[in-house]
């Protein structure tokens, strides 16, 4: 939809308000940018060493190759390894801090969390080797985080959940050489190989891409999204509300945003304390409301039910509300722009993580060893804080859609009675046509949402079963699409399984480390099936993407055998030899493959089109 | 008057945008992923050098009295009535006998990639608000559209605000 914000109403309301007090945000400034470097769109220029930057151009009139001699394939695909390295890191990095965490907990270092879901821990031991006959929670808990931070640098061979995958597509990976072997040693190996005169072959390079993706589909993200069900509980579904309309006239807003739930879980309990309530009250507000955004806020709907203000595209939308008390980040997705833009209101802008600092936040270090307390801080800040909220300068648009989220692997389990037999079933029998991955962030490229609503409502008219992560997600509980209700908008043999179960047509499985939930599911049915990930009626998407992680999900969900559509163009253009590996013969190698469609109606018609042919293989 | 691309040497950050957005704007597909996705292979009509310390762009002058137009002996360029020299859609069609090359006092009149016609600065680059896509394309403003008395206006008084802020 060009020429469209967003086709989020209550967006559109902030949007006219930041216009009218001449506020920017990431349109303005992304309308600023206006024309973006074309060399850069098309991952043509390499700042790798001194001896440049170079840049290919792309017509064949100026030069053909940086000073190094590397061509324009060779810099697409180095460019291509750093972002999907960059990716890796990022999610990898949070799993390790969730990790870090149950291991201060086990060891009575750190007092304030404890072990929510115990049968999780015992079963991720048994994954492990670990035994746990006889032993204590915290002695298991103590050796099983001791194994999981080894991931990241073992010399074993490669990662433990490997074991989950099914037999043959580990002789994928085996055969390619890109089994994952370690999760810092393939981020690390991308560095390397992508260093002045080092890995100077596409091909080469791409496949190691899949291999670092594959670190943090089946590493980093993975143990990120176990360990946190370990410590915070496996979700459930819960239902909550959703959009900037949560936002409360009367109480002091606590908006908690970034990804990491370490922080957002202990705000949870911190909002609950009775003595911060009264003090709230106290200052003439009605209470304390916290609510989350992006995959923090993911986290805690998940959890909690607590309810989400929005997307990607919304952290400045929040602030201009003039609500908002306090908006406290910790890492990923956070924009700069929050610092300036807070300053414009009362609103305090708080940094927690050592690892990111804004201008214009208030840093309030979070420690894992005092995080009730920290929580407390933060929270008594917001409250003193109210009495300056500018109740003239306060806009909340009214919407606040309902939502059920909370389909963890566990919970689609259990909904199912137990097994997936229910699921396949229903897939044999074409009640379900097959199962789409809609996942990934907002990008002022795309309307915001567009593509994800109209994707994800394409897909269930025509009873595909739609799973969703992250931005992606939000987007769809804003459009109502995450109730038992919109069963009413699938076909009629996914509205039918759905009425049976009580379940959306869209089921929200969680943040974007959750992703892992995604391919645990698809490598279980595989493994039940007794086929490989790539055989199965399934793909995935990324509609609006914008991340480094992002690609690294692409890539890893593609090198999992799973093809996947991007609905903003990815900068490979400039590379007929990386495109052509990413779009036609990954499919060979890896069974997965991308494509790029920014319609959204279209890209749900190419999901179809390899669905049924998926079907037609398995002959159903 | 007719409006002139103008340079500010000084903000020039030789990035190449201005040549590429000149090259994607004679292109059929007339942007950037769809010109690559079908192969084409336009070419630019502005040019950025290194000079010394300098990165300089230079593109066709237009010149009131083109040396071009008088040396081509085909007949094909001609200036419009913007004030636009070019090759394009005049009386006849170039020859590629390069005399305008020859006699261009900036160098800015090149050939295409077989060697058929003579390629320069034909201003149909503009978009729906009339600026050109070097000028578009250009993230510093090194590249100004301009009325030439408008430019040299602003000039002027940049020149005196630096000059006498501290009188």
């Amino acid at each position: 939809m060009k020429g469209t914000s967003s086709i989020d109403p209550a967006s559109l309301q902030m949007l006219k308000v930041a216009r009218d007090g001449g506020l920017e945000t990431a349109w303005d400034r992304y309308l600023a940018q206006q024309p973006q470097c074309g060399f850069g769109e098309l991952g043509l220029c390499c700042r790798n060493c001194n001896m440049g930057p170079c840049r290919i151009d792309p017509f064949g009139d100026g030069p053909q190759k940086g000073v190094c001699g590397a061509t324009g394939d060779i810099i697409v695909a180095r460019n291509l390894l750093r972002m999907i390295a960059a990716g890796a890191a990022a999610h990898s990095d949070h799993g390790r801090d969730i990790i870090e965490t149950l291991r201060g907990v086990a060891a009575g270092e750190i007092k304030d969390y404890t072990i929510k879901d115990e049968n999780k821990l015992k079963a991720l031991a048994r994954e492990f080797g670990i035994s746990t006959e006889g032993e204590t929670v915290q002695t298991i808990a103590e050796k099983l985080a001791e194994a999981a931070l080894e991931e990241f640098g073992t010399r074993k061979g490669y990662l433990q959940a490997i074991d989950r995958v099914p037999p043959k597509r580990k002789e994928i990976w085996e055969k390619l050489g890109i089994m994952p072997r370690g999760i810092d040693r393939e981020v690390v190996e991308a560095m390397h190989r992508t260093h002045f005169g080092v890995d100077n072959d596409p091909a080469n390079l791409i496949l190691h891409g899949l291999r670092c993706s594959l670190s943090d589909g089946w590493g980093g993200s993975l143990l990120a999204t176990e360990f946190s069900d370990v410590l915070f509980g496996t979700p459930r579904p819960v239902r909550g509300r959703s959009n900037l309309g949560v936002l409360s006239k009367e109480a002091v807003n606590i908006l908690v945003h970034g990804h990491e739930p370490i922080l957002s879980e202990m705000l949870v309990e911190a909002a609950k304390d009775p003595g911060l309530i009264s003090a709230a009250r106290a200052k003439g507000a009605s209470g304390i409301n916290l609510v989350g955004m992006c995959c923090t806020g993911n986290e805690i709907l998940m959890r909690h039910g607590i309810p989400v203000a929005g997307n990607f595209l919304q952290q400045e939308l929040a602030v201009i509300t003039g609500a908002l008390e306090a908006v406290v980040v910790d890492v990923q997705c956070i924009m700069p722009a929050l610092g300036q833009l807070a300053a414009c209101y009362h609103t305090k802008f708080i940094s927690t993580s050592p690892k990111a600092k804004f201008p214009g936040a208030i840093h309030i270090p979070f420690d894992e060893h005092n995080a009730l307390e920290t929580a407390r801080e933060i929270i008594r800040q917001a409250i003193e804080n109210y009495p300056n909220r500018d109740k003239n300068r306060v806009f909340i648009p009214e919407e606040a859609t309902a939502y059920v989220a909370g389909f963890s692997v566990e919970a689609i389990l259990s909904a199912l009675g137990g097994t997936l037999i229910p699921l396949i079933e229903a897939v044999k029998n074409k009640k379900i046509r097959g199962i789409a991955a809609l996942v990934g962030c907002n990008n002022p490229k795309v309307t915001q949402d567009y593509n994800h609503v109209n994707m994800a409502k394409a897909l269930i008219a025509r009873d595909v079963l739609v799973v969703e992560t992250g931005c992606a997600a939000i987007a769809s509980a804003k459009a109502g699409l995450l109730l038992p209700e919109a069963a009413e908008l699938a076909g009629a043999g996914l509205a039918e399984v759905c009425r049976a179960l009580g379940v959306p047509p869209v089921l929200h499985m969680g943040s974007c480390v959750d992703i892992s939930r995604i391919l645990t599911v698809a490598a279980a049915l595989a493994r039940e099936l007794g086929v490989d990930i790539a055989d199965l009626p399934v793909a995935g998407s990324a509609p609006e993407w914008m991340s480094e992680k992002a690609v690294s999900i692409g890539a890893y969900v593609v090198a999992s055998g799973i093809f996947t559509v991007l609905g903003t163009v990815p900068p490979v253009l400039g590379s007929n030899v990386v495109a052509d590996l990413l779009t036609k013969q990954a499919k060979d190698l890896v069974g997965g493959y991308f494509a790029v469609e920014t319609d959204p109606f279209k890209a749900a018609e190419l999901i179809i089109a390899h669905i049924d042919e998926k079907r037609a293989a398995l002959g159903i | 008057m007719p409006k002139e691309v103008l340079i500010r040497y000084d903000r020039c950050l030789g990035c190449r945008s201005c040549q590429l957005a000149c090259a994607v704007a004679h292109s059929s597909a007339g942007n950037l992923f769809g010109a690559v996705l079908n192969g084409e292979k336009p070419r630019t009509r502005i040019f950025v050098h290194q000079v010394g310390g300098y990165k300089a762009p230079l593109n066709c002058r237009h010149c009131q009295d083109a040396p071009c137009i008088d040396a081509c002996i085909a007949g094909a360029m001609h200036k419009k009535g913007d004030g636009t020299v070019t090759n394009v859609g005049g009386e006849q069609q170039c020859t590629a006998c390069w005399m305008c090359v020859m006699v261009c006092p900036y160098g800015i009149i090149r050939s295409d990639a077989e060697g058929t016609m003579a390629l320069k600065c034909d201003r149909e680059c503009r978009d729906e608000t009339g600026i050109p896509a070097c000028v578009r394309a250009c993230p510093t403003g090194a590249l100004v559209y301009d009325e030439v008395d408008d430019y040299s206006g602003r000039r002027r008084l940049d020149v005196l605000h630096r000059a006498l802020s501290n009188v």
